[in-house]
């Protein structure tokens, strides 16, 4: 099982870049071609500035899933 | 710890739950009446307000939520449960009953969007720091075997909150026409009026509370946290708990909560074009229904652990979305060949609009007629039919005159008549209950017991903070974005009516594989710590 979190950490690494241009690319796409929020520059802005630190989030939780350092739960505060 | 006699911990649980309740139902009346205050304070054709309301609704969700979060978390694990959930309160409270009271566009101008917009970013703020206090605030009063059915009374918050904000709504608007609902002063306002006798009870009864036992210990020994933001995001072994939180659990949780109930209602009155106030009574009794359910999974993962309960949620939402919302589309559409056996009620409009183009006139007739269904279903119709006039011309080119032409008329009936205001029989009606019912249980399955679960996971000196952060990214950002992505997709994808339903279906389904992979299902025994 250990294995297979480790392993998989290397899939939520990947995905979190992807997103982002998924999202930079609808954003250049929807732009100004019509009249939904889905056509508005601010929700994009917003929404490209408030997902990329997620993004990272998901990466740096691959990261750590690959480093194995979910391999053990912490079981009380002291391991925090 | 001390142990909270059950009668004591009742009122604790009462008086936290009343409070957060009231946070939703003000945070939920402003996007309920988003026509009438966007008429009111956003008018169309004004380029500055159409911003500041893109930003009330976009900003208010997604950045102000979460900050709102740290802000109030740190707060809370610096100066107490008690009087950072009071604030939040106090805050949440005023700018409800302050966005009741600011005059129209009409009246002053762009103060009144710029007005809106502040107030909204600070119920934006005021939520983000309310629901982590309240839910580590009964938990840290629970003894370990009932923190799950403790703390899912704050679970049910979220959504009676909804369920009293619709009520309120529908109580209102019954009184009166819509003329005088959507007036300047009229009765839109009310909910918003009413908001303050709700915060003023529930200050008056929080104020009466004590500070969470576990802290009151914590700060009599100084050992709170000096700078929560840091020892929660800075240190690698709370922080990735704080990713495992999020991605494993809250993200799918957030997706969950907003389709069972948000996008089910929207999905209702856009797509299958039911009836307002039908719309509204089927939620109503869904919710009611479905709400005891939150107490019994939270009363459950006491016994069987939080993971399984949550992630069960899940997974069922990515299996039967799509057969659900498909069953729903299809149920609720108006059959062509039903149609045909219709049966006038009133004819409420018929407005021509003219139109003269290269050698042709066209008039086209728009008619909006209410029938009923020998069945009893009710139904709006729009059909726009259209006169052509072939062969005109207002100064006629000597060409035409040269031809001779005569003008040719021809009636072009609309081929695919709009329906809308669909009332549904009352079997069918009763189906549809069912149907969103069956999806909140799935929401009160992956959010039952996620209070309990995100108390469990951090430490007591920064557990406000901590929590908080995942708690709004996940359902702020991740389930406040399913009206957007799925708008999106609608777009991109036209052939596919439920193409909305891969956002949801996506992200619950990737939070389940990394919950099932990464989650631990044990019960932290203790929380004092």
């Amino acid at each position: 099982m250990n294995q297979l979190k480790r392993i998989m950490g290397v899939f939520w690494m990947v995905i979190a870049p992807v997103i982002i241009y998924f999202l930079i690319m609808g954003a250049v796409h929807n732009i100004g071609e019509g009249t939904k929020d889905i056509n508005k520059p601010i929700p994009w802005i917003i929404i490209i500035a408030i997902f990329t630190p997620i993004a990272v989030g998901l990466m740096i939780f691959g990261w750590y899933a690959l480093k194995g350092e979910y391999d053990h739960l912490p079981e009380s505060s002291d391991e925090i | 710890m001390t142990t909270v006699p059950v009668k004591g911990i009742g009122k604790i649980i009462f008086s936290s739950s009343l409070g957060t309740l009231i946070e939703w139902y003000d945070f939920y009346i402003f996007g309920m009446l988003a026509k009438t205050i966007s008429a009111q304070f956003f008018p169309e054709g004004n380029e500055t307000a159409a911003l500041l309301s893109t930003l009330a609704i976009f900003a208010a969700g997604f950045l102000v939520r979460p900050f709102g979060a740290l802000v109030f978390g740190r707060l809370g694990d610096l100066v107490g449960r008690k009087y950072t959930f009071l604030l939040t309160l106090v805050l949440m409270g005023g700018s409800t009953f302050l966005i009741g009271l600011v005059p129209s566009y009409k009246s002053i101008g762009m103060a009144a969007p710029l007005l809106v917009l502040l107030l909204r970013l600070i119920q934006g703020l005021a939520l983000g720091g309310e629901y982590g206090g309240a839910a580590t605030y009964v938990a840290e009063h629970a003894p370990e075997t009932k923190r799950g059915y403790y703390t899912s009374w704050i679970q049910t918050t979220a959504t009676l909150g909804l369920f009293v904000a619709l009520g309120v709504i529908m109580a209102v608007k019954s009184n009166m026409n819509d003329a005088s609902f959507n007036a300047e002063w009229g009765g839109w306002r009310y909910p918003f009026w009413i908001s303050i006798l709700l915060v003023g009870v529930s200050v008056y009864i929080r104020l009466k509370m004590s500070e969470s036992p576990m802290y009151a210990e914590l700060k009599k020994d100084g050992k709170t946290s000096v700078n929560p933001i840091k020892e929660s995001f800075g240190h690698k072994a709370n922080f990735k708990m704080v990713l495992l939180a999020l991605f494993g659990a809250v993200m799918g949780q957030g997706v969950i909560w907003y389709t069972g109930q948000f996008y089910a209602q929207s999905f209702l009155e856009n797509t299958v074009k039911l009836e307002f106030m039908q719309s509204r009574e089927i939620l109503l009794w869904a919710i009611a229904f479905a709400t005891p359910f939150f107490v019994f999974f939270g009363w459950l993962s006491d016994k069987t652990g939080r993971k399984w309960i949550m992630l069960t949620g899940m997974l069922l939402g990515v299996i039967f979305y799509r057969p659900i919302f498909n069953t729903l589309l299809k149920d609720g559409a108006i059959n062509p060949q039903q149609a045909m056996l219709k049966l006038r009620v009133s004819q409420s409009s018929n407005t021509t609009d003219t139109l003269l183009t290269h050698f042709s006139l066209k008039y086209v007739t728009h008619t909006n007629t209410n029938y009923i269904l020998p069945d009893g279903t009710g139904f709006s119709e729009k059909r726009s039919d259209t006169l052509l006039v072939k062969n005109y011309t207002l100064y006629p080119p000597l060409s035409a005159l040269a031809d001779n032409r005569e003008p040719v008329l021809t009636v072009l009936p609309d081929s695919k008549p709009a329906y809308s205001s669909i009332v549904l029989t009352p079997s069918l009606k009763w189906k549809f209950v069912f149907l969103v019912w069956v999806m909140i249980i799935f929401v009160t399955m992956a959010y039952g017991p996620i209070a309990a679960f995100l108390v469990e996971l951090f430490p007591t000196k920064i557990r406000y903070t901590s929590m908080s952060l995942p708690y709004h990214i996940g359902n702020g950002v991740f389930g406040g974005l399913v009206p957007f992505i799925a708008t999106l997709l609608a777009t991109t994808f036209t052939k596919d009516p439920l193409v909305g339903l891969w956002y949801p279906i996506g992200v619950a389904g990737l939070c389940f594989v990394i919950g099932a992979l990464y989650l631990s299902n044990k019960i932290d025994k203790d929380v004092n710590d």
